[in-house]
């Protein structure tokens, strides 16, 4: 029980981690119908920038300093890489995202160097006894986290001025830019906070072993979550985020026991074998729209 | 229609296989010098450009998928891998280490390679037909990634992570053509080799995608529900799209490692996948010879690259200094992508076009 315990709780903390990178897959989704495969990059970039600052002002100054920082980056690629491809077929923006996501990557690169960096984080590999199992305090923390930015981020969609024009963009550019919507700003924003959370979610993955090279792989676990959980919808990125997590880590835990046979790590693949799972039976994930098409 | 070589008046004409007289002219000047180089040029550069004539064979196939039907595919370094494989173990000697059938007749595997990957195309393609855009390109990323896991684990296939086994075994009419013999070198056997099966393979992708079944694709491609009110059963080409596509990975996987003769479970991440997509792309979406173009533009990269300190001295051969080739290598690539998306989408090819275009009316430009 103990172990079950433990494995939902660094499924769960791997899980938020996942959810914050996949509100920023959605909610750039929804506002300019394009994936971006840049996240991986902003998410590296925040984590190495944290390394870089908390010496100097703290774990969580650095930590602001550097959502802040990456945030501002991403909305200059927006400005600088995508804007001029706004109404152009959304798998080529798509691509470009992918150029962006190396040229970003092999810069941070340079600035991580062989060595695994260390983000300065007070948790470490510390545990805590949490309904009488010894847990990581890091997944605590990741969990609260997320679940404070998960719910600050929907009152802000839900409640504020600005989230009002990203929801009225998200379900009808034309309409919103006609009743006077910036939708150049929205688009911006966007992009602005995708980035912002993708650095928190790095620095999140960076506590405990720290920042290297492949970090950016994790990323990639962020897209079985969207698609699980539907492009469209924010709250099915925080669904699939944790799924994802959790699957993994019961994966990682159980599956030596029942199904051998799949080989070690089977863990680390499982998310990709539930999206195809999921997609058989419900082509547009859990909550996604179902597209209405005519001629 | 003496002296009016492009005035066309059939269908058929317009849609011939070489429909212009500077076509003709170009494409068998191309051979000729595709034919002449192994004897003017060093072995390693023809190494080079047999890898990327086998690169070229892999790009036609993600074009036929991506730019021709319109379902964009990053699965393709899976179905490159499972070609690579069955080669591998069909052709390998079996030794105690890795499996294999020592059937070293090149003809044989090639095809079984093709065949093998086709069948995995066509088990994905029901998903694919569900779905379509971005839900599609994330699904066959993920392929990648199931992939990549399978041939970790299945050592007794792949030879495992970091040690790898050897790529197959090229033997023609009982010829072994990674070796050299009193004629040829290993290298001008292999360019040869791979010249001709790329003009082959070429061959039939132009002759598919300019037919029925290329029109359909088209159609899929630019709008997939018009496609099928006017007819087109889409699960039937969009199956066919993806089985034609992985026959070709499966071909090209098979070859990719024969110059260099050993390969591990490692060469098939994403990156490879993303490479072949920056070649279609840079290359021309839609278009065969864009697609070669495009293939051999990033088979040299790294080789002109690494020209590049020579000529600037601020970037660095080594690992020190302010920019390493290898970063510049990486960025160059995503650059490349951008650029040309944004400047020129229709790539390489494009840019073919506007010249050909500026000097067929030279100095009348307007």
């Amino acid at each position: 029980m103990d172990e079950f315990l433990q494995s939902l709780i660094r499924g769960l903390g791997t899980g938020s981690i996942y959810s914050l990178l996949a509100l920023g897959f959605v909610i750039i989704y929804k506002s300019t119908q394009v994936i971006s495969f840049a996240q991986p990059a902003f998410m590296l970039a925040g984590a190495v920038l944290v390394s870089y600052l908390s010496p100097v002002v703290s774990f969580a100054g650095a930590v602001l300093v550097a959502a802040v920082v990456i945030a501002v980056l991403a909305l200059g690629v927006e400005r600088t890489v995508l804007r001029p491809m706004v109404g152009k077929p959304v798998f080529v923006v798509a691509i470009i995202t992918i150029g962006v996501d190396v040229v970003v990557r092999v810069v941070t690169n340079a600035f991580i160097g062989l060595d695994v960096r260390q983000v300065g984080d007070p948790w470490g590999l510390d545990t805590v006894s949490f309904l009488g199992a010894e847990v990581q305090e890091r997944y605590l923390v990741m969990i609260a986290t997320t679940a404070v930015v998960t719910a600050g981020l929907f009152a802000f969609f839900r409640y504020s001025r600005i989230g009002l024009a990203m929801r009225a963009v998200a379900y009808d550019q034309e309409v919103a830019l006609a009743q006077g919507v910036s939708v150049g700003s929205v688009f911006a924003l966007s992009w602005a906070l995708a980035g912002g959370l993708a650095a928190l979610a790095g620095v999140f993955v960076a506590t405990g072993a720290g920042v290297d090279q492949q970090l950016w792989i994790v990323a990639l676990k962020a897209l079985p979550a969207i698609i699980i959980g539907g492009l469209e919808s924010l709250g099915g990125a925080v669904v699939g985020g944790l799924t994802v997590g959790v699957v993994e880590s019961l994966f990682g835990t159980y599956q030596n026991d029942f199904a051998p046979w799949l080989g070690p790590n089977f863990g680390l693949v499982a998310p990709y074998a539930l999206m195809l799972l999921v997609l058989l039976v419900r082509p547009y994930g859990l909550f996604g729209k179902r597209e209405v098409e005519r001629l | 229609m003496k002296g009016r070589p492009e005035l066309y008046t059939s269908y058929g004409q317009d849609m011939a296989f070489l429909n212009t007289r500077p076509k003709r002219a170009w494409t068998g000047g191309l051979v000729v010098i595709a034919l002449v180089m192994p004897f003017m040029i060093t072995d390693d550069l023809l190494q080079l450009l047999a890898t990327g004539f086998v690169a070229a064979i892999g790009a036609i196939g993600l074009n036929i998928v991506t730019g021709y039907a319109g379902q964009v595919s990053l699965g393709h370094a899976f179905f490159l891998a499972i070609g690579a494989y069955t080669a591998a173990a069909l052709s390998g000697p079996e030794t105690g280490r890795v499996i294999g059938f020592g059937i070293t007749s090149l003809p044989i595997w090639l095809l079984a390679a093709g065949l093998v990957a086709a069948l995995f195309g066509v088990l994905v393609a029901p998903v694919a037909v569900r779905l379509r855009g971005l839900y599609l390109a994330i699904v066959t990323l993920g392929l990648v990634f199931l992939g990549e896991h399978v041939f970790r684990e299945w050592t007794s296939l792949t030879g495992g992570p970091g040690v790898g086994r050897p790529a197959a075994v090229p033997e023609l009419f009982g010829v072994r053509l990674d070796q050299d013999n009193a004629v040829f070198t290993a290298a001008q056997q292999l360019y040869l080799l791979m010249f001709v099966l790329l003009v082959i393979f070429g061959v039939l992708a132009r002759n598919l995608v300019r037919s029925r079944v290329g029109r359909a694709f088209a159609a899929v491609r630019d709008r997939d529900l018009a496609a099928s009110v006017i007819g087109v059963d889409l699960t039937k080409y969009k199956v066919l799209a993806f089985a034609v596509s992985s026959f070709y990975a499966g071909v090209a996987g098979a070859l990719l490692f024969v110059v260099n003769g050993f390969f591990d479970p490692g060469s098939f991440s994403l990156l490879l996948s993303v490479q072949y997509i920056a070649m279609v792309l840079i290359g021309g979406a839609g278009t065969i010879s864009g697609a070669i173009m495009g293939a051999l533009f990033i088979t040299l990269l790294p080789r002109i690259t690494r020209e590049l300190p020579a000529v600037l001295p601020f970037i660095s051969g080594d690992a020190t200094g302010v920019i390493t080739v290898f970063q510049l290598e990486a960025v160059l690539y995503g650059v490349l992508i951008i650029v040309f998306l944004i400047v020129e989408p229709r790539g390489l090819f494009g840019i073919w076009v506007r010249v050909r275009n500026y000097w067929r009316t030279w100095p009348f430009s307007y």
